[in-house]
């Protein structure tokens, strides 16, 4: 149902004109995320300027009946900020401003619109840093990051946003004000911050937030391995975790990935590797040299056929351009790709990649890999074409195979993108019936009318039901207590 | 004994929510006095629930029983050089994992590793109307679903029954050292603490017991030796067991009269006004005040300073600072969607 011209009006009543986008052409900018293979035209976005713009917002909302798609910077890559029909997108892209920085309690407040990297850069001057660094991070922003608890490289030793996050203000759908967690390290009653942070916009929004800062690392080195195979670069992960080493970054990318990215960055990576393993460590400089050092021996155990270590920031900076390019880079070679987001235990790293190899040659599309080997986090990048009728079909229906891959092998459908619209029959891959319901229950708790973006991250049993017909298995429905017309 | 006893734990609770019975879930019970069950709660005993399910070294993850007690787990990570970056307290021979991460209880290497929460990947529940539920999983990464895990942790079996854990693990440190600096306020110990804080020093724990701030260094020795040396201070040869005794609460200050408290606030907030004795932890975050004065009080004071207080072992009921409204209410909204019936009588706040 199109919104209603009273509930327009309250809405320019609430926020002004310049803060009401209603015109097509400027309400298309708002039409998808970062993932623009899913599209839906937005009836109206709201740019809020104030907390209590966003609480006001919420309480029309919900007289109204309207449902509300959170959206930050608009780099996510699940959908998650998708419109929905009929309803309107609160964008917080007005509220940038950094509210404070302590450094000596080493917190940053800020509204939700600031990017991940401006708050870095302003503790920067009081040796302090915000560690969680997803990929977009010089353009996503810190209410986008706590609402998919974004990841990054750095993940595997400092966290996640979990981690990083004391205090979230968050706007309830009926327009409340609640306070989660505390400017210390924890707070009374149940841990609801940590249940707000991932939760997809489905629980409420955030209007503010307190960040933990940390010091900054006095030395960073970065040691480049190439590996004639796979599975031994696979084996050499699992070897430098096992060492009691915790590298601030560990990051693999397959000989396609090395190929893509040195043709457009020039990083001078050994083109004849099969894989090629980025290992970062810091700290203290005695500590850097010491884990290094084992590093050095534990890789070179493992089959690396070439080791080069890079301590000054130009040498550490070449040998990350083609990661940190390879997303452009596999847009040089191929007109579309499917970026995937499972995560598994990293002992099965060379089995998962090698099935991946297998179902490229079944699909007909070509696969290039790079990951957190760190943590276990795939981005298997599928190339396809957009202009080629039902590739992207075979491009999702692909992706999907790779995510009951990681879940069959005990891992995850998505490690730091989230669900968002793009994932979610899969989690009835993950999840059993009992679970989607207790999920559903605990949504009801703080939305009971299911008005915060709808139809994202938790679906109804019915809709896996819908979307079971791609995973009846041996002859069993899933969820056969649903009847089916 | 370590054995599997999920089909009779959750037959158990599916009973006692078919029959309205409240149940006191009882692990190692080396933590009773942290909770208040209902008067007529029947015991489900989950001690034998236990044993060590899986364990990868080279994942960093180990999955454990809810009762599996929290020295055997520890024994077998130190068996592969890692342990529990939480460093939780026992509390007693008995103390469990379940337990411990029901009461979200995390040690002085808290504010430089992370929380009992933090280390926590993915359980296995049983949830008030007697259903096996599995959140979260083995691996770091993992944002699929709301983060139900996380929410168990310090939940206090009230919203569920832990059955099963999976955790991730931390090497442990080649070297630890502690050094101590005499300082005599309190007020110039919490700045020095945090300064030192703010500076890229291989810290894992630092205390103020009214003497002495003690920061534990710990990383490869070559680093910890640097260090030291750059941040003065006298090394304090007995640093092992301070902190092991201020985990476990053996502390002269800890046996002094009056009630104790735990003052959770930012780290570098000025002190609460109330008389009594301080014992500072987490570089500040983590206050405990023995005193005499009354609840209220109490709560009036750390309100007024932006703190939290928890009653954590004295004579009267167990209070904390109350939640807002608006909280309160959430929070029993979140409390029925998992135990819609009333079975698990503990209560969280």
């Amino acid at each position: 149902m199109p919104l209603s011209a009273t509930f327009t009006r309250l809405c320019l009543d609430l926020l002004g004109a310049a803060n009401v986008v209603t015109e097509p052409e400027r309400l298309r900018v708002y039409e998808c995320d970062g993932l623009a293979a899913y599209r839906t035209p937005p009836d109206l976005v709201a740019l809020p300027e104030t907390a209590e713009q966003v609480l006001g917002l919420m309480r029309l909302c919900r007289e109204h009946r309207v449902p509300v798609v959170p959206r930050g910077a608009g780099t996510g890559l699940a959908a998650g900020a998708m419109p929905v029909t009929g309803g309107i997108v609160v964008g917080l892209s007005k509220m940038s401003r950094i509210l404070a920085l302590d450094p000596l309690n080493r917190t940053a407040t800020v509204q939700p619109g600031v990017r991940n990297l401006a708050i870095s850069e302003a503790a920067k001057a009081h040796g302090l840093f915000y560690a969680p660094d997803p990929s977009s991070q010089i353009a996503c922003s810190i209410g986008g990051n706590i609402a998919e608890n974004a990841g990054g490289v750095h993940c595997l030793k400092y966290g996640l946003t979990v981690h990083n996050v004391l205090q979230v203000k968050l706007a309830t759908i009926d327009g409340e004000l609640l306070t989660l967690g505390g400017p210390g390290l924890d707070a009374p009653g149940y841990d609801l911050l940590a249940l707000a942070i991932g939760s997809e916009g489905l629980l409420g929004i955030v209007v503010e937030a307190t960040v933990r800062l940390l010091p900054l690392p006095p030395a960073t080195r970065v040691l480049l391995a190439a590996f004639p195979s796979v599975e031994q670069a696979g084996a050499a992960v699992a070897a430098v975790i096992s060492s009691g080493l915790l590298p601030a970054g560990l990051e693999l990318m397959d000989n396609p990935a090395i190929r893509a990215t040195d043709a457009f960055v020039h990083a001078g990576y050994p083109l004849d590797a099969a894989a090629l393993l980025l290992c970062e460590l810091d700290g203290l400089p005695e500590q850097v040299a010491a884990d290094s050092e084992r590093a050095v021996a534990v890789l070179a155990a493992a089959g690396a056929s070439e080791i080069r270590v890079a301590d000054d920031a130009d040498q550490r900076k070449r040998f990350w351009a083609g990661r940190k390019a390879a997303f452009p880079a596999v847009g040089r070679i191929a007109s579309d790709y499917y970026c995937m987001d499972g995560t598994i235990p990293r002992k099965h790293l060379a089995q998962v990649l090698r099935r991946i190899s297998e179902m490229s040659a079944e699909f007909g599309l070509a696969v290039v890999n790079v990951f957190h080997a760190g943590d276990g986090n795939l981005h298997p990048l599928i190339l396809y074409d957009s202009g080629s009728d039902g590739e992207f079909a075979k491009a999702e229906a692909f992706g999907g195979k790779i995510l009951e891959l990681c879940v069959a092998v005990g891992g995850t459908i998505t490690g730091e993108h989230g669900v968002g619209s793009e994932k979610i029959p899969y989690m009835c891959v993950q999840f059993g019936a009992g679970e989607l319901q207790q999920f559903l229950r605990l949504k009801q708790a703080f939305d009971p009318d299911g008005l915060l973006n709808p139809g994202k991250a938790v679906p109804t049993l019915h809709r896996c039901a819908e979307l079971g017909r791609m995973h009846v298995h041996r002859g069993e429905l899933p969820h056969p207590e649903l009847e089916r017309f | 004994m370590a054995a599997d006893l999920s089909a009779e734990l959750r037959e158990r609770i599916g009973q006692a929510a078919a029959s309205r019975t409240p149940l006191r879930i009882v692990g190692g019970n080396s933590k009773a006095f942290y909770s208040q069950p209902a008067a007529d709660a029947e015991t489900l005993a989950v001690a034998e629930h236990a044993g060590i399910v899986d364990y990868e070294p080279s994942e960093l993850v180990v999955t454990v029983r809810a009762g599996t007690r929290l020295a055997e787990l520890e024994a077998v990570l130190a068996e592969h050089g890692q342990m529990l970056g939480f460093e939780p307290p026992h509390f007693g021979a008995t103390a469990s994992v379940g337990g411990t991460l029901a009461c979200a209880f995390s040690g002085p290497r808290r504010p430089f590793a992370g929380s009992a929460r933090d280390f926590v990947l993915g359980c296995k529940i049983v949830n008030g109307l007697g259903e096996e539920l599995n959140f979260g999983g083995q691996v770091i990464k993992n944002v699929a679903g709301f983060d139900v895990s996380r929410l168990m942790v310090g939940a206090r079996g009230s919203l569920g029954l832990l059955l099963q854990c999976s955790l991730r693990v931390l090497p442990r440190p080649e070297t630890e050292a502690t050094v101590a600096f005499p300082i005599a306020e309190p007020a110039a110990a919490i700045e020095f603490m945090n300064r030192l804080a703010g500076r890229p020093w291989p810290l894992s724990a630092l205390a103020y017991d009214g003497v002495s701030v003690r920061a534990r260094l710990s990383g490869a020795a070559t680093a910890v030796r640097a260090a030291a040396a750059n941040i003065g201070g006298e090394f304090d040869l007995g640093g092992d067991s301070f902190w092991q005794d201020l985990r476990e609460q053996r502390l002269p200050f800890f046996q002094q009269r009056g009630d104790l408290w735990r003052v959770a606030t930012a780290p570098a907030a000025t002190q609460p006004e109330l008389a009594g004795a301080w014992l500072i932890d987490w570089g500040g975050a983590q206050r405990w005040l023995k005193t005499a004065e009354s609840a209220e009080s109490v709560h009036r004071a750390c309100t007024a300073s932006a703190a939290r207080a928890t009653l954590f072992r004295g004579d009267g009921s167990p209070t904390r600072t109350p939640l807002t409204p608006e909280l309160a209410a959430l929070q029993q909204r979140v409390r029925d969607a998992f135990d819609p019936l009333g079975v698990f009588a503990t209560y969280p706040d």
